[in-house]
């Protein structure tokens, strides 16, 4: 761990100062105080968002839900309008890490959770995430938590966070205050980036960019949704695999619309259209489902220690459309 | 009085633990203290070429940066019979005296601060050059060789048996053949090693994580060429060890050499992921078996290889043999241990070494046969249950594995189990049903003790053993007080100081059978220390009556004839003028080791439910029954039981390091992806103990109960694995890649 100076901020403007200065955002502190312990980030300085005033979960007008970025992973687990109307977020938040580390970590550290990939968080190996042009241990070394999808011949790491993934099913967005402090909302889809040649670059947050929130919309409101995550123990562990799916049904009972997502596989949230293209417009049934979902793992690329990810999600989207379809 | 012993006491030291007033090794505060940081190799093998510190000697708060360059070169004298928990050949570690790395982890600096934060930053400042060697990181079972003779004459045999296994292996009608895969597993108790060395003039002081003091100081006197009496180690809380902290490992050298330097103390931590390096592991495994039987299903022939992973510096090796030896009746028998060489830092002890692996094999392959007869596996079991131990050709001192099958068959509700595979579901769930045999070795060792009796009415017991968690305090507490006629309250157990009488190691589940006969045999000298006083007095109730005619209970002293009252040892003590009398006591292993063969046995009964589109196993339900002989305190056995439970899941189903042959290193050496059980995949669990008294083993009539709890916990939950989905996942843990492939 390198020495570093501790600085509290008090306003988006004072933080997008710092952070311009070569300062890191501290929220719930999850995640980066591990990456401090394990010098893989050394920042001369840690710019403390607590003080933002940005937490808490409020109805916007035309029903939206807005969601403060430094809102506690509990809180929104516990919070009685997602509960009610996205059950895929409450369903991810709840299955994320334990109750501990829930009360601390924030909806905006969550998106930007750096990967779990084991040769990532121990500096004695090459990464070129972490050591841009080192090289890529996970290649061909201990990869069955790595991506089978999205990823490149620089980088297969997995974005690891589970609420990021139920958002992608719900539509959502987050909104950035940029360094000259103009606003942006941006799909949680296209936030982060596939690794390509620059795996160092992870979102299309720019330098001073600090996350305000995150916006359900107000359509997804009206659809039913649904979480499930594999993992190697009942609780506390990132997902092998998961799907998010929500959908609204038609009078006659077909699917009008639908977005699946996957987690624990990919590079990034992964949206599978494909997935939703084989359900448009027809009705939920066991041998449906089942097609549909071996479409999950199109264009996955397979590793030894990672193959098992393909039918993992294949069987994973079906569980979960299997649940949310009534067929289980 | 109610008897104490088989009472379940509350942990004595359990406020303590809970409030933090009991102090860990970490904790000794000290004025003056400095901090040390470890700099570890990144390279499987080779040497150091260069090492630039100028950086680091610059950083703030930085007292001294220690290298092989600048290192003292140490003694490290020979230990003239080495304990048991020791690698019985090769060289430990030396540390810092050359330039070679022998394992990636290897400590190649050390850093020592003002505080922790400025010792870590320094030694990540530390740039070391390295010229890389070929390695061996692969574990390659051909590569399996003997263990050495230092091994073998510690019992860690290369080979055992008995008849023709290759005549009757032909013969046998029903056959079964397999090979099962472990791998290297971690210890990772909650508390990391840690020591603090503090030397006055040329005394030295050590807090340290230890299991046993007394071979901590005497390794420590070895490798610096000092007398043992210039040594002191204080350990009086240790929190989880598993077997790690058996032996001394080269971070204390590193601590006291630290020390030495700064002339102040200097406290040394590992990092969560230098325990991956720095300490010992479970060494990987492979073994494979091959059972002969006849129709009947008893066993005519049993074939056992297991070979292990070992280091090269030094061999660590395992009595993985012991439990094919003697688990069943079979007249045909070889089994065989092997050790692959590889670079990596050495495996150590962890809990029910070896056994735990040896019964894994041996009980995968019985339910394996099981299936091939058609038959029950608990039948399978009772048809060749070892009425002796065959292989030393001994009696038990006892066994009552057949009531353990029993109670917990019964329990479980094995009866409901349908012999097919995949024939229970339950929601959309496979449900399956699995059991195995546990066993450990019951073993003594010689300890002792000393008790004070108090003006106060306070009994003060101490020995210099330790409490890993078991729960010795408590239980000793149990064993004096009783002894004493003493209310519970009215002892104080102390422990973990080389100041102390000597105890045995606090490790092979030994320390009940081993010291608890010592705590007794003290109390018994201080009873008739107290005796001969008051009948030696010219005055009082007891003056000048005949040795047989005094005797202890109650608190106190007595008429033999009941007549006449009980005077409490305090009143005693006044009406003579004293503030305490004390005596020593010891016990020591004797004969029935020639009569008998001791064991701890069990029966693990589990209901699994496998989810067979995740490819997820949970495990609802698990009843062990357990015959350790005497229960001091059923709570705190209950505790070591279903927390051997819990190891035994986290081994079937979460626990393995990651092991990258390119770098020769555990990748995954953080609790964060290093699984082990938590509190949402334990359920329901029960431990029973079926009623005996072994006192053909010992007095007190105790067999040992840590590690019989780990065994057949693992096996168990396979074999129900496999009666779920009819698949035999044969390389541990399950997880879902091996479900779903
Ligand atoms: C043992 C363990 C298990 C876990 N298991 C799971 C799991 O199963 N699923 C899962 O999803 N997560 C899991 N987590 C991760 C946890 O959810 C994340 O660490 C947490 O959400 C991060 O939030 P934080 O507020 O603590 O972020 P911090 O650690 O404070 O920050 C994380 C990153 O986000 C940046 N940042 C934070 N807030 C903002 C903002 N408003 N604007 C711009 N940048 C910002 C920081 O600069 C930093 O780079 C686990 C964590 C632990 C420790
Ligand atoms: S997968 Fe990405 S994070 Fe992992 S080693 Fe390769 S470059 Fe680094």
């Amino acid at each position: 761990m390198q020495p570093f100076t501790y600085a509290p901020v008090a306003d988006a403007a004072g933080a997008a100062a710092r952070a311009l200065a070569g300062a890191q955002f501290i929220a719930g502190g999850t995640d980066m105080l591990q990456l401090l312990q394990e010098n893989v980030l050394q920042p001369g300085e840690l710019a403390d968002l607590n003080g933002l005033g940005l937490a808490g979960i409020g109805e916007e007008p035309d029903g939206a839900l807005r969601l403060g970025a430094l809102t506690r992973l509990q809180e929104a687990a516990d919070h009685p309008l997602l509960r009610e109307r996205c059950p895929v977020a409450t369903e991810a938040l709840a299955a994320t890490a334990s109750p501990m580390v829930r009360h601390m970590a924030t909806l905006g550290g969550n998106l930007l959770q750096r990967t779990r990939c084991l040769y990532f968080r121990d500096v004695s190996t090459p990464c070129n995430k972490r050591q841009p042009g080192s090289g890529c241990s996970a290649l061909e070394g201990e990869n069955r938590h790595n991506a089978i999808l999205g990823g490149s011949e620089h980088c297969i790491a997995v974005q690891p966070s589970d609420f990021p993934v139920a958002l992608v099913a719900l539509d959502a967005e987050v909104l950035l205050r940029g360094a000259e402090g103009a606003e942006r909302w941006v799909p949680v889809e296209s936030f982060h980036r596939l690794p390509g040649d620059t795996p160092e670059i992870e979102t299309v947050m720019r330098p001073g960019d600090v996350i305000l929130a995150i916006r359900i919309p107000s359509h997804a409101m009206r659809w039913r949704s649904h979480y499930v995550k594999v993992r190697d123990r009942a609780s506390f562990a990132w997902a092998l695999c998961s799907a998010a799916v929500a959908l609204r049904l038609d009078g006659e009972g077909r699917v009008a619309e639908m977005r699946v997502a996957a987690g624990g596989v990919a590079t990034k949230p992964w949206r599978l259209v494909r997935v939703e293209q084989e359900l448009l417009g027809h009705r939920m049934d066991r041998d449906r489902v089942r097609l549909a979902a071996v479409w999950a793992s199109e264009g996955a690329v397979a590793r030894p220690g990672n193959a098992y990810k393909a039918p993992l999600l294949q069987h994973t989207v079906e569980r979960a459309l299997l649940e949310i379809g009534g067929l289980a | 009085m109610n008897a104490i012993i088989g009472q379940p006491v509350s942990r004595v030291d359990g406020p303590a633990k809970v409030t933090g007033h009991a102090t860990y090794a970490a904790e000794f505060d000290l004025p003056g203290l400095a901090y040390a940081a470890m700099v570890l190799a990144t390279i499987p093998r080779g040497h150091v070429r260069s090492i630039d510190r100028a950086a680091a000697e610059a950083a703030p708060g930085v007292l001294a940066v220690m290298t092989h360059e600048d290192a003292p070169r140490l003694p490290y004298k020979q230990i003239a019979q080495r304990p048991q928990v020791d690698a019985q050949s090769g060289e430990q570690l030396h540390v810092l005296q050359d330039d070679q790395v022998r394992f990636n982890g290897e400590p190649v600096a050390v850093v020592v601060a003002e505080t922790l934060e400025q010792a870590v930053h320094a030694a990540e400042l530390v740039r070391v050059e390295y010229a890389r060697s070929p390695a061996v990181t692969i574990f390659d079972a051909k590569q399996g060789r003997p263990p050495s003779e230092g091994n073998a004459k510690a019992g860690r045999v290369p080979e055992l048996g008995r008849g023709d296994v290759e005549g009757a292996m032909r013969e046998a009608p029903v056959q079964v053949e397999a090979r099962y895969v472990h791998p290297r597993e971690h210890h990772n108790a909650i508390e990391p090693h840690v020591t603090i060395a503090h030397w006055e003039g040329e005394n030295l002081t050590l807090y340290d994580k230890t299991q046993w003091v007394d071979n901590d100081r005497k390794e420590i006197a070895h490798v610096f060429g000092m007398e043992e009496e210039r040594i002191r180690v204080v350990s009086p809380f240790v929190g989880g060890a598993f077997g790690s902290a058996l032996r001394t490992w080269p971070h204390v050298t590193l601590a006291v050499m630290a020390a030495k330097r700064v002339r102040r103390p200097v406290r040394l931590e590992l990092t969560r992921r230098q325990l991956y390096m720095a300490v010992g592991f479970r060494p990987h495994s492979e073994q494979h078996l091959r059972l002969g039987a006849d129709k009947e299903g008893r066993l005519v022939a049993l074939e056992h290889d297991v070979i292990q992973q070992v280091g090269r510096y030094e061999e660590y090796a395992e009595t993985a043999l012991s439990p094919t030896s003697h688990l069943y009746q079979c007249d045909n028998l070889r089994a065989r241990y092997r050790l692959v060489e590889m670079d990596t830092n050495s495996p150590c002890p962890m809990r029910a070494p070896g056994v735990v692996t040896g019964v894994l094999g041996l009980e995968m392959a019985m339910d394996e046969l099981a299936a091939e007869l058609g038959m029950d596996p608990l039948e399978l079991r009772l048809r060749n249950y070892a009425e002796q131990d065959q292989q030393k050709g001994l009696p038990w001192s006892s066994k009552e594995l057949r009531a353990c099958y029993e109670t917990a068959a019964e329990r479980f509700g094995w009866a409901r189990r349908k012999p097919e595979p995949r024939s229970m579901r339950e929601g959309g769930m496979l449900i399956g049903y699995g059991m195995a045999t546990a066993i450990y070795h019951s073993d003594r060792s010689g300890g002792s003790a000393s008790v004070a009796l108090t003006g106060n009415g306070m009994a003060v017991v101490r020995s210099a053993s330790s409490d890993m968690g078991p729960g010795t305090y408590t239980s000793m507490t149990q064993v004096a007080a009783e002894t004493l006629g003493l209310p519970v309250d009215h002892v104080r157990f102390e422990l973990g100081d080389t100041n102390l009488p000597y105890a045995p190691v606090h490790g092979g589940s030994i320390t009940m059978a081993s010291l608890g006969n010592a705590v007794v045999a003290a109390c018994r000298a201080v009873q008739t220390k107290l005796t001969s006083l008051a009948r030696a007095a010219q005055q009082g109730p007891f003056a000048g009556l005949a040795e047989d005619a005094v005797v202890a209970r109650e608190g106190g002293l007595g008429r033999a004839d009941g007549s006449g009252p009980v005077v409490p040892y305090a009143e005693l003590l006044r009406q003579h003028n004293l503030g305490w009398v004390e005596a020593e006591g010891s016990a020591q292993p004797g004969e029935e080791t020639k009569k008998y063969s001791s064991a701890a046995f069990g029966a693990i009964f589990v209901e699994v439910r496998v989810d067979e589109l995740l490819g997820t196993v949970r495990v609802p339900r698990m009843i062990g029954a357990y015959d350790v002989g005497r229960v001091i305190n059923p709570k705190t056995a209950r505790s070591q039981c279903i927390g051997g439970m819990v190891g035994g899941l986290g081994m079937a189903l979460e626990e393995r390091a990651e092991w990258d042959a390119r770098f020769g290193k555990v990748m995954n050496a953080n609790l964060a992806e290093y699984l082990v059980p938590v509190n949402a995949d334990v359920a329901e669990m029960e431990a029973i103990f079926v009623p005996n008294d072994d006192r053909n083993f010992n007095p007190l009539g105790v067999k040992g109960l840590a590690e019989v709890a780990i065994c057949g916990v693992a096996p168990a939950i396979a074999n129900a694995v496999w009666h779920a989905t009819g698949r035999r996942i044969r390389e541990l843990p399950i997880t879902p890649e091996r479900l779903l492939g």
